[in-house]
Order: C-alpha cells, then sequence, then structure tokens
C-alpha cells in the first residue's frame, strides 16, 4: 500500500469570474521509503499539492489517501491527529516558536500527542542527538545558526515517529554548505530509519539528492521521473 | 486530552515575554477589584457600625411616649401632656404577654456636685429594669433594689463620663454627691457605651430611683407622672404584638372612647434603625456596583490585549496547529492566559483592597470590615472575567487557518 496515494485530484478556487484550478486532476502515488522532489514554477501547484498531502489544506474533488486513509472528510481536530501522527514538517523559514529553547521546541509535537513530561524530555533530547545538536538543548533559536535551526525543526518533524517528512524549500534561507548539510541529513535519515521524504525545491541542485522528481505545471504532472541519485558521501556524522 | 500544566507553562511564558503589557493589563483588574474589596469594606464597615449602635441602645426596644393635647384648636407638641405613669409601666409589666421588661423614665438636666467639682448632665429617674432594656450592665457596685425604689432612697449609678468629669482618679462608689443640691449616695458605675446613633454621648449620664426623681428632683403637680416608658419585648417578632397590646392597655387605662385620639404615642426604636441597617447595605450595594464596574473595565482591557496577542502570534499559532494542536488546545492556551492576567490582577487587586481598607480606617477613622464572602467574591469574579474576555480572543485563535497562520509575517 503507498503512503501517498492521489486520485483525480482537484483543488479549485473562486476567484473573481472565472474559478482557478490548482490542482487540476493530480493522480500519484508515493511509496513509503521514496525521496521525491516536486518541481515547478511558482503558481504551478507544487504548494497546494504539498498543503494537501500535508492535512493543512483539503482537495474541492478527487481522492486522496493517506497510509490508506481517506482524510477528505475529515475535521479540523481530525486532520490536526494526522499530522501530528503521520506528518513530520519542514519550512524554508524554520518556523520555531521564537524565546522558546529548542528542546521545548522539539517536544510540540509530542505535547499535542499528551506524551507525558519525562518520556517527552527523553525523545526531545534523542531527537536532537541524532541530529547533533546536543549541548544546545536550551539554547533559544535566536542563539542558534541558520543550519542549527533547521536541524532543530528536522528533530521536530522526527521526535513523533512520522514516517513522512514534508519539506518546504528547506535549504531555501542557508549557504551552500549548509545547504548540503541539510540535505545529506534528510538522505541519511531517508536512508537509515526508511522515512518517506517529499520536498518541494525550485533548485536543481537540491532535487539532484532525490531519488524520484515530479515536475508540476499548471496544476498538472508534467513529468515524473524516476532517477538514480548523485552520490554524495554520507559520513556517520551527517 | 489536554495537558493543562504545559499550558500553563506556555501561557506564563508569553506573559514573560511582554512584561510591562502584562502588568498594565493586570493593572486594570487590580484596580477593579481593589475597588470593589475597599468599597464593600467601607459599606460593611458602616453598616456594622450601625448594627454595634443598635444593639447599645438595646434590642426589641419600644419607646411610649406621652401625647399631644388640644386646647382651644391649637394643638400642643407631643408629650405635653403628662399622661403617662408609673402604675401606667407597671400595669404593661403585668398584662402585656409579648412584653419582657418594662421601665418608667422621669429625666432631665441637672446639676451636679462633689467636693469641688461640678457637671451638668441628664439624670435619669428609673428601675434597674431600665439596665435590663439597654443591656447595660454595671461594671462596679450594685444596681438598685426593689427597696430602693420603693423607699425613694438617695442612691445614684453614674454613667463613665460623669465618672470621669467629677472623681478623676477616685472610686465613685461610697462617695457623696449632690443633685440639685440632694445629697446622694453613689452605689453603681456603668459600663462604656459609647456614642448613640445620633451621636450623642451616652456615658454623659445618671441614674437614680423613679421614685426619687419624682418625690426629689423633678416635683410636679402630677404625682406618679413619667417622661417616656421603655419597654423590651420578647422578641423580633413579638415587637408589633407588643405594641398592639400596649395600644390596647393604655387606651382602656387612659379611658379612651373609640373616637378619641391616643394621648400617647408608641414607638418602635429598632424599627427605625433598622431602616437605617437598610439604607447603608443599599449603599454598600451602591458602592460595590460602581466599583465592578472598573472590574469591567480592566475585563476589556484583557480582551483588548488578548488580541492584539492573537495577531502577533498567528504564526505561532500556525506552527503549533501543524505539529497537531487541535482546537481546544489553542483555545485553552489562550484563554487561560488570560486567566492568569485576571487571577494575578485579582490576587493583587485583593491585597491592595485589604491594604486600602486598613489605610481608610487609620486615617480616615472610617470603620471598614473586609469580610471574607467579598474575598471570595471579587477572586472568583476575576477569574469569571478572565474566562469571559478570554474566551473571544481564544474562539478567534483557533479559527484560523493553519495555511495562513504559517505564512503570517
Amino acid at each position: 500500500m503507498a503512503l501517498i496515494e492521489t486520485r483525480d485530484l482537484y483543488k479549485i478556487y473562486d476567484v473573481g469570474e472565472s474559478p482557478v484550478h490548482a490542482l487540476d486532476g493530480v493522480s500519484l502515488s508515493i511509496e513509503r521509503g521514496e525521496f521525491v522532489a516536486i518541481m515547478g514554477p511558482s503558481g504551478s501547484g507544487k504548494s497546494t499539492f504539498m498543503n494537501v498531502i500535508g492535512c493543512l489544506d483539503q482537495q474541492t474533488r478527487g481522492q486522496f489517501l493517506l497510509d490508506g486513509i481517506d482524510v477528505g472528510n475529515m475535521d479540523r481536530d481530525e486532520l490536526a491527529s494526522i499530522r501530528n501522527a503521520k506528518i513530520g514538517f519542514v519550512f524554508q523559514g524554520f518556523n520555531l516558536l521564537p524565546r522558546t529553547s529548542a528542546i521545548e521546541n522539539v517536544e510540540l509535537p509530542l505535547l499535542y500527542n499528551n506524551v507525558h513530561g519525562p518520556e517527552r524530555r527523553k525523545k526531545a533530547l534523542a531527537a536532537l542527538k541524532t541530529l547533533g545538536l546536543e549541548g544546545r538543548e536550551h539554547h533559544n533559536p535566536n542563539q542558534l545558526s541558520g543550519g542549527q535551526q533547521q536541524r532543530v525543526a528536522i528533530a521536530r518533524a522526527l521526535v513523533n515517529d512520522a514516517p513522512l517528512i514534508l519539506a518546504d524549500e528547506p535549504t531555501g534561507n542557508l549557504d551552500t554548505k549548509t545547504s548540503i548539510e541539510i540535505m545529506e541529513l534528510l538522505v541519511r535519515l531517508n536512508h537509515e530509519s526508511n522515512i518517506t521524504m517529499v520536498l518541494v525545491t525550485h533548485e536543481p541542485d537540491i532535487a539532484e539528492y532525490s531519488r524520484r522528481i515530479i515536475r508540476f505545471v499548471d496544476g498538472r504532472v508534467v513529468s515524473d521521473e524516476r532517477r538514480q541519485p548523485v552520490e554524495h558521501p554520507v559520513t556517520a556524522k551527517g | 486530552m489536554i495537558n493543562i500544566p504545559s499550558t500553563l507553562k506556555i501561557s506564563l511564558r508569553a506573559l514573560r515575554v511582554n512584561k510591562m503589557r502584562s502588568a498594565l493589563t493586570m493593572l486594570g483588574i487590580i484596580i477593579g477589584v481593589g475597588a470593589v474589596i475597599a468599597m464593600l469594606a467601607v459599606g460593611t464597615g458602616a453598616s456594622e457600625k450601625i448594627s454595634e449602635q443598635i444593639s447599645s441602645i438595646g434590642s426589641n426596644l419600644i419607646i411610649i411616649l406621652p401625647g399631644s393635647t388640644t386646647s382651644g384648636g391649637l394643638r400642643m407638641g407631643m408629650g405635653s401632656q403628662p399622661t403617662l405613669t408609673r402604675d401606667d409601666a407597671e400595669a404593661i409589666q403585668k398584662e402585656c404577654s409579648a412584653v419582657q421588661e418594662v421601665a418608667p423614665v422621669l429625666n432631665g438636666a441637672a446639676q451636679i456636685v462633689y467636693s469641688n467639682q461640678n457637671w451638668s448632665t441628664g439624670v435619669y429617674g428609673t428601675t434597674s429594669s431600665m439596665l435590663v432594656i439597654r443591656d447595660w450592665p454595671i461594671s462596679s457596685g450594685r444596681a438598685f433594689t426593689d427597696q430602693d425604689i420603693r423607699n425613694a432612697t438617695k442612691v445614684a449609678i453614674l454613667g463613665q463620663t460623669v465618672v470621669e468629669n467629677l472623681f478623676g482618679g477616685i472610686d465613685p462608689v461610697g462617695q457623696m454627691i449632690r443633685i440639685k443640691k440632694v445629697p446622694f449616695m453613689v452605689i453603681g458605675v456603668l459600663d462604656r457605651k459609647g456614642q448613640s446613633p445620633q451621636g450623642q454621648d451616652q456615658d454623659d449620664t445618671i441614674y437614680i430611683p423613679v421614685t426619687t426623681a419624682q418625690k426629689k428632683i423633678f416635683g410636679t403637680s402630677f404625682p406618679g407622672m413619667v417622661r417616656t416608658i421603655m419597654v423590651k419585648a420578647r422578641s423580633t417578632e413579638d415587637l408589633a404584638v407588643a405594641e398592639k397590646q400596649i395600644n390596647e392597655l393604655l387606651r382602656q387605662r387612659h379611658h379612651l372612647s373609640a373616637r378619641q385620639d391616643n394621648d400617647f404615642t408608641v414607638r418602635n426604636l429598632t424599627q427605625i434603625m433598622q431602616v437605617a441597617e437598610q439604607s447603608t447595605k443599599v449603599m454598600t450595594l451602591l458602592l460595590g456596583a460602581i466599583a465592578s464596574v472598573s472590574l469591567l473595565v480592566g475585563g476589556i482591557g484583557i480582551m483588548n490585549i488578548m488580541l492584539v496577542s492573537v495577531t502577533e502570534r498567528t504564526r505561532e499559532i500556525g506552527i503549533r496547529m501543524a505539529v497537531g494542536a487541535k482546537t481546544w488546545d489553542i483555545r485553552l492556551q489562550f484563554i487561560i492566559e488570560a486567566l492568569t492576567l485576571a487571577m494575578i490582577g485579582g490576587i493583587t487587586g485583593i491585597l491592595l483592597g485589604v491594604g486600602g481598607s486598613h489605610l481608610l480606617s487609620m486615617f480616615a477613622g472610617w470603620s471598614t470590615v473586609v469580610s471574607t464572602l467579598s474575598v471570595i467574591m471579587a477572586f472568583g469574579f476575576s477569574g469569571l472575567v478572565g474566562i469571559f474576555f478570554g474566551f473571544y480572543p481564544a474562539y478567534k485563535a483557533s479559527l484560523l487557518n493553519p495555511i495562513d497562520a504559517l505564512r503570517y509575517e
């Protein structure tokens, strides 16, 4: 069973006279453990697609199964639970809570999953350790570099053992060196923990890390190419 | 379900981040609660003082005054005709079942002399029943005996003010004084009573046997005549019955036909005092209500700040929603924040109100009483204000669209 399965997905906005088809019949299937890059010019519908499969938005028409569950008719709170259990988000702007320590940011998904205090702390510490952030647990986001902030965000995405990480331009705010670090980190997590990665990017260099590139134009999938990723040395430390 | 300790922690942090703003928002509640506590304390203090004064006159009290007369079409004032006698008082004691105690009173002003000191005061001829009616114990010496009344002995019981003015440090019991030049032996001293509701010094008084007053001091052409008769009813419920019984008995004793008006007046003093007490209670409520308005304004201040806070933290709300916060997680976060503001404000306000009441009684000399009920009510009410005015901002936050919230700059 595919982790993400969409059948004839439409998202239509009523703006002015003519309705805008942000998604115009998208049928895709993404298996567990895949590393997929979604590309396309702005306005191509790639962000809308990410919002729908991220359970932040719902389709106008068509079917979307996440891990076999039809989320099309769920209410706000059910969607929130699904997001909490199945999806980790990594954003371009990191989206960490300001004035809140790294560990508390990482604990956030556990907080809404009612994991109790000591257990919560343990899991968050483990996630931060995986990402090489030992010693930074009590730093606030503004005391961390961009790369470190993004690693905190990835730790937050991992902490609930979600099978899927959705990354929206994860390296958009980072310099080249840090971008490579982050991408290698994602590759490693995909490789070692079999976490499905779906990332939106407009940088071909970044898409190079993936094993499948899906291109969107005008709300439609125009190409779906499986490929061998360029080999990058993945060291033990990432 | 929802994780209250963590939500509380989140709220407290949010309040700490904007210390100045939180403090100013609380100020509204602090002033509101403080004002309510202080106003209620002033009001309660006033009505307790009145109750105290009422019980200082004596409880369940009825006063009978002689009536007015009409001579040649000219109506004279009340008490212008001496219609009440000691026999009337005795008859009331014997025949009115709702009456507990009766004391005839014949009073007037007189000059008192002790050694080389002199003092002018009110002299009351009465019986020892008077002390029961007025609930006024003797602090030293003894009360009148029946023999004192029967034999019209020349003995006196003094109020504290008289003692202070005539005797200085000397124990007055056993000393001789002169009232209108007639020598009297002091047999007792009354406890201190304080001011009457009208502000008179109740301790500036001398009691002597009613018979002595009639025969030796305020002699009149009407034998047995008294100025007033004081009556204590058996209970508050019996006041009306006692009044009725006294009316019937006196009409019969004074041979009044059905067409004639009363030649006496029966006054229920307790009732009059209760009206005064009632009006202070209304006053207290009014003060409390006015102060509550400032509490309401404080609540609106909280709502205002919470709305600003929700807008400012739109992105934070989006992040929380993205990682799985449900509608009520978000709502509770903001409600608890508002509640915390209101409760901290409430507690500070209570302290301020209690302190303010103490200062008022210290410097302005008002008697203030902070009742436990008003503290509990103010605390509960500030909590309600927090929940009520926190709900709308929290509701608004919970309805945000996570995608828009995440993109919010």
